[in-house]
């Protein structure tokens, strides 16, 4: 049982390892925005692993300053969502294995 | 005196009531004399009629004199708030700002006069005793001078109860008796005025709203792992198709599922296309396909047999089974026709054209009954092909002769489409188109060799020696002269043309020849300067002659002449006539019984003879051609199925099942063994031919009475 637990458990760590690249579901931006994006979150995210709060607020208002108002952010572990965003503006994506970060524009 | 002359300046003062302006009392105290004048300090401002009469007033001595002119120069005067007494510029000291400041509005109020009083309750004694006062006085004033003055510095002067006269003066009353209506005290008339405002205008626009999207999902800890694990998956699975080679399973023609591996890259594809396994499951693949869109041709060809063949005795028919078409051939004529010896789906097409004055390239294909819509291989030539042989034990090997007289021998297994072996015009090449090549058994040396016809009038044996090919002239086709010509010089040898030729099954020396002047020649290989024996066959060119396929003796022939004729290779006349009205150009024996040969016409029919059933007319007579004016050029018959080709001079080539009545073997009488086998056939042609003959016949007929004393016949 031992044997199996520690199993699982260097499994589960490999696991951990190999999911904590950043990996988009759904994307619907230019390339230099989303290259740029993408960095920001992961930055946002990794400074900020403890509160997704200030993650949220770090990304949404340097996408501000960037690109022009006015983005929104949701940074979080588990939920659902029904948003509607301008075309060309949206970021979803995971990183870390347990957060996903969706960011997109819209007025 | 206060230098009011000119310093100050009044504002018009408009009267109001029409009552005469009443000097003001704060003139009137700082007027010094204390005389009362009518603005006798502005003189200025009088008339000049009024100039002479103020001499009446009586100046003071030391009073400014002025002159006339300056007497009557117009001062305006202007009525201002502003308080003369007020200083124009004080300065404090601001703490704040640590510095003197000058303050720039004064305090213009002056007080002219200040009177306290108090208020009486008008319900008291004293309230009462003055509102009696006051309505007597009212009642004096009103019958006097009422007056209204205005208070014009804006003085708040406080109502009181005790008033001096003066100050009644200024009162206005208008009300009488206790009724008193609080009215306008001061006589002030409200002044008010509307700017203009500009009239204001909306101004509207609307925008287009950027182009939005909803999005829906949930995300939960699960699903993101599930997401990353599907990524890694797709990821690896990445990996490997770039280390995997191409594979492809061979399959079985039976079984219908194929496997191909997925391609990424153009490069893989088309190696893929080209690598021999691919290759082979596409011709699979290729023919299933066909199978499946010529279905019921299929069927047909399988199963198909005409009910109707039945009741008809002596009658058959062709049914039309796959039509065999390729693209680059749409113009030339076909001009040859031969099943492989080993693979009986398997057959050779050649291409070439018949008009002397078209010539230009040729080819001969190879194509398999299972796949009907392309060949399976194509050989380019640059002369037209004419004819062509399978070799009998090597499928593979095919001869072939070409219009411009050369010969050349293909092995068709081989990628590189050029021909083996060549001849050239050093290597005895024919100098006319070689018509009919025939393989022959290896020589003594066990070396493949074969037969050409041409019509330059040679019969030549080629020899593959070495991969070199060696020629030997067999026969020269010379043409017999008259008899009566007699020349003096060297009689020189003209060589008839040679058309066709077709050895004999049994006896493989013996040969026969048709030539263009429609002779035919019995030949030996032995033999090169004779012929055995000539037959004057037809009147015009012999397209082609055919042993029969049992019986060593007889032969066909078919001609330009319209004819076809069935020969004892011992007799001279034929035994059989037929005439079909048009030019025949092929005759052909059928494999599987004696009695049967088809021949195909110019006017795109097809005949089939059975001797057995009907002597003298066709057992089936049909078109076959699709377009009309097409011209069958050649037939074949099937060693195994009942098929018949005919290719004809637009490129096609029909394939036709031979009905049940075509092929029919002898009925077989109660009690009497079946007879099968080449004795049998033989038996029964005999059987025929003696039929025809009579004894008679026998005697005078007979090719080997020629020249002989020795007959039969009784003189």
């Amino acid at each position: 049982m031992a044997a199996e637990g520690g199993e699982a458990e260097t499994q589960q760590k490999e696991e951990s390892k190999r999911h904590t690249y950043p990996l988009v579901r759904t994307c619907d931006m230019n390339d230099e925005l989303k290259t740029e994006c993408m960095e920001l979150c992961v930055t946002a995210c990794e400074k900020f692993s403890q509160n997704n709060e200030s993650a949220a607020r770090m990304i949404k208002e340097t996408m501000d300053k960037k690109f022009g108002p006015t983005w929104q952010c949701i940074v979080g572990e588990g939920f659902g969502y029904f948003i509607e965003h301008e075309v060309k503006s949206l970021l979803y994506m995971f990183f870390g294995g347990t957060t996903a970060i969706i960011v997109w524009k819209c007025a | 005196m206060p230098a009011k002359v000119g310093a100050d300046k009044k504002q018009a003062h408009p009267v109001v009531g029409g009552a005469a302006a009443q000097r003001r009392l704060s003139q009137s105290h700082r007027g010094s004399t204390g005389d009362f004048r009518d603005d006798d300090q502005e003189l200025g401002n009088m008339p000049a009629t009024y100039m002479g009469e103020h001499n009446l007033f009586g100046r003071q001595d030391d009073q400014l004199k002025l002159t006339d002119t300056e007497l009557n120069e117009e001062h305006t005067r202007i009525l201002t708030a502003r308080n003369p007494e007020a200083a124009e510029n004080i300065v404090r000291f601001s703490h704040k700002e640590r510095m003197f400041k000058l303050i720039p509005h004064v305090d213009q109020l002056a007080v002219h006069f200040q009177l306290d009083s108090n208020l009486v309750h008008k319900d008291s004694e004293d309230g009462k005793r003055q509102l009696v006062h006051d309505t007597e006085d009212q009642r004096i004033q009103e019958t006097e001078v009422t007056t209204t003055a205005v208070d014009q510095d804006g003085e708040v002067k406080t109502k009181e109860g005790e008033e001096d006269d003066e100050e009644k003066a200024k009162k206005t009353t208008a009300s009488t008796g206790k009724a008193k209506k609080l009215t306008n005290q001061f006589n002030f008339s409200e002044r008010a005025s509307q700017t203009y405002n500009n009239p204001s205008r909306d101004r509207e626009t609307f925008v287009e709203q950027t182009p939005r999207a909803t999005i829906s999902d949930n995300v939960s800890q699960w699903s993101i792992c599930d997401a990353y694990n599907e990524d890694f998956e797709q990821q690896q699975k990445a990996k490997e198709k770039e280390q995997k080679k191409v594979s492809v399973k061979k399959e079985d023609e039976r079984k219908k599922k194929f496997v191909v591996a997925d391609q990424h890259t153009v490069d893989d594809m088309t190696k893929f296309t080209r690598s021999k396994a691919a290759s082979i499951s596409l011709k699979i693949l290729e023919r299933m396909i066909n199978q499946n869109t010529f279905d019921d041709i299929a069927q047909d060809f399988k199963y198909w047999e005409d009910a109707a063949d039945e009741y008809r005795e002596q009658e058959g028919s062709l049914l039309p089974l796959w039509l065999f078409q390729y693209s680059m051939v749409k113009k030339l004529a076909c001009t040859n026709l031969t099943w492989n010896t080993h693979y009986n789906d398997l057959f050779a097409v050649a291409f070439g054209s018949y008009d002397f004055l078209k010539q230009s390239r040729g080819m001969f294909v190879i194509y398999s009954l299972k796949n009907p819509s392309f060949p399976e291989n194509i050989f380019q030539t640059e002369s037209g092909v004419m004819s062509l042989d399978f070799h009998p034990h090597y499928a593979n090997l095919l001869c072939c002769g070409f219009y411009d007289g050369s010969v050349a021998v293909y092995n068709i297994a081989d990628e590189n489409k050029q021909p083996k072996y060549h001849s050239t015009s050093r290597n005895g090449k024919h100098t006319d188109p070689v018509w009919q090549v025939c393989w022959q058994k290896d020589d003594l040396d066990n070396n493949l060799n074969f037969y050409s016809v041409s019509s330059d009038g040679r019969v030549v044996c080629w020899t593959i020696v070495k991969n070199d090919l060696m020629y030997t002239d067999v026969v020269q086709l010379k043409l017999e002269k008259p008899a009566s010509q007699s020349e003096e010089g060297i009689p020189l040898a003209s060589l008839g043309c040679g058309t066709c030729f077709d050895f004999n099954k049994q006896q493989d020396y013996l040969f026969i020849v048709g030539t263009e002047e429609g002779k035919i020649h019995k030949c030996s290989k032995s033999y090169n300067n004779q012929f055995l024996d000539t037959f004057d066959a037809h009147h015009m060119a012999v397209y082609a002659v055919r042993w029969n396929k049992f019986h060593s003796k007889i032969f066909a022939s078919c001609s330009a002449d319209w004819t076809v004729k069935i020969w004892d290779i011992n007799f001279k006349d034929p035994l059989f006539v037929y005439d079909l009205g048009s030019p025949v150009g092929d005759v052909v024996w059928a494999p599987y019984s004696s009695t049967v040969f088809a021949a195909c016409t110019a006017d795109g029919k097809v005949y089939v003879f059975d001797l057995n059933v009907n002597k003298y007319e066709p057992v089936c007579e049909q078109i076959v051609v699709q377009k009309k004016r097409t011209k069958l050029t050649h037939i074949t018959l099937n060693q195994r199925y009942p098929i018949l080709l005919a290719g004809d001079d637009r490129g096609n080539v029909i394939s036709l099942k031979l009905s049940p009545n075509l092929r029919k073997k002898p009925k077989v009488k109660k009690g009497q063994e079946v007879a099968e086998g080449p004795e049998a056939e033989i038996a029964k042609l005999e059987k025929i031919l003696s039929l025809i003959r009579d004894p008679d016949d026998i005697k005078s007929k007979s090719l080997g009475q020629q020249g002989t004393t020795t007959s039969i016949t009784t003189n």
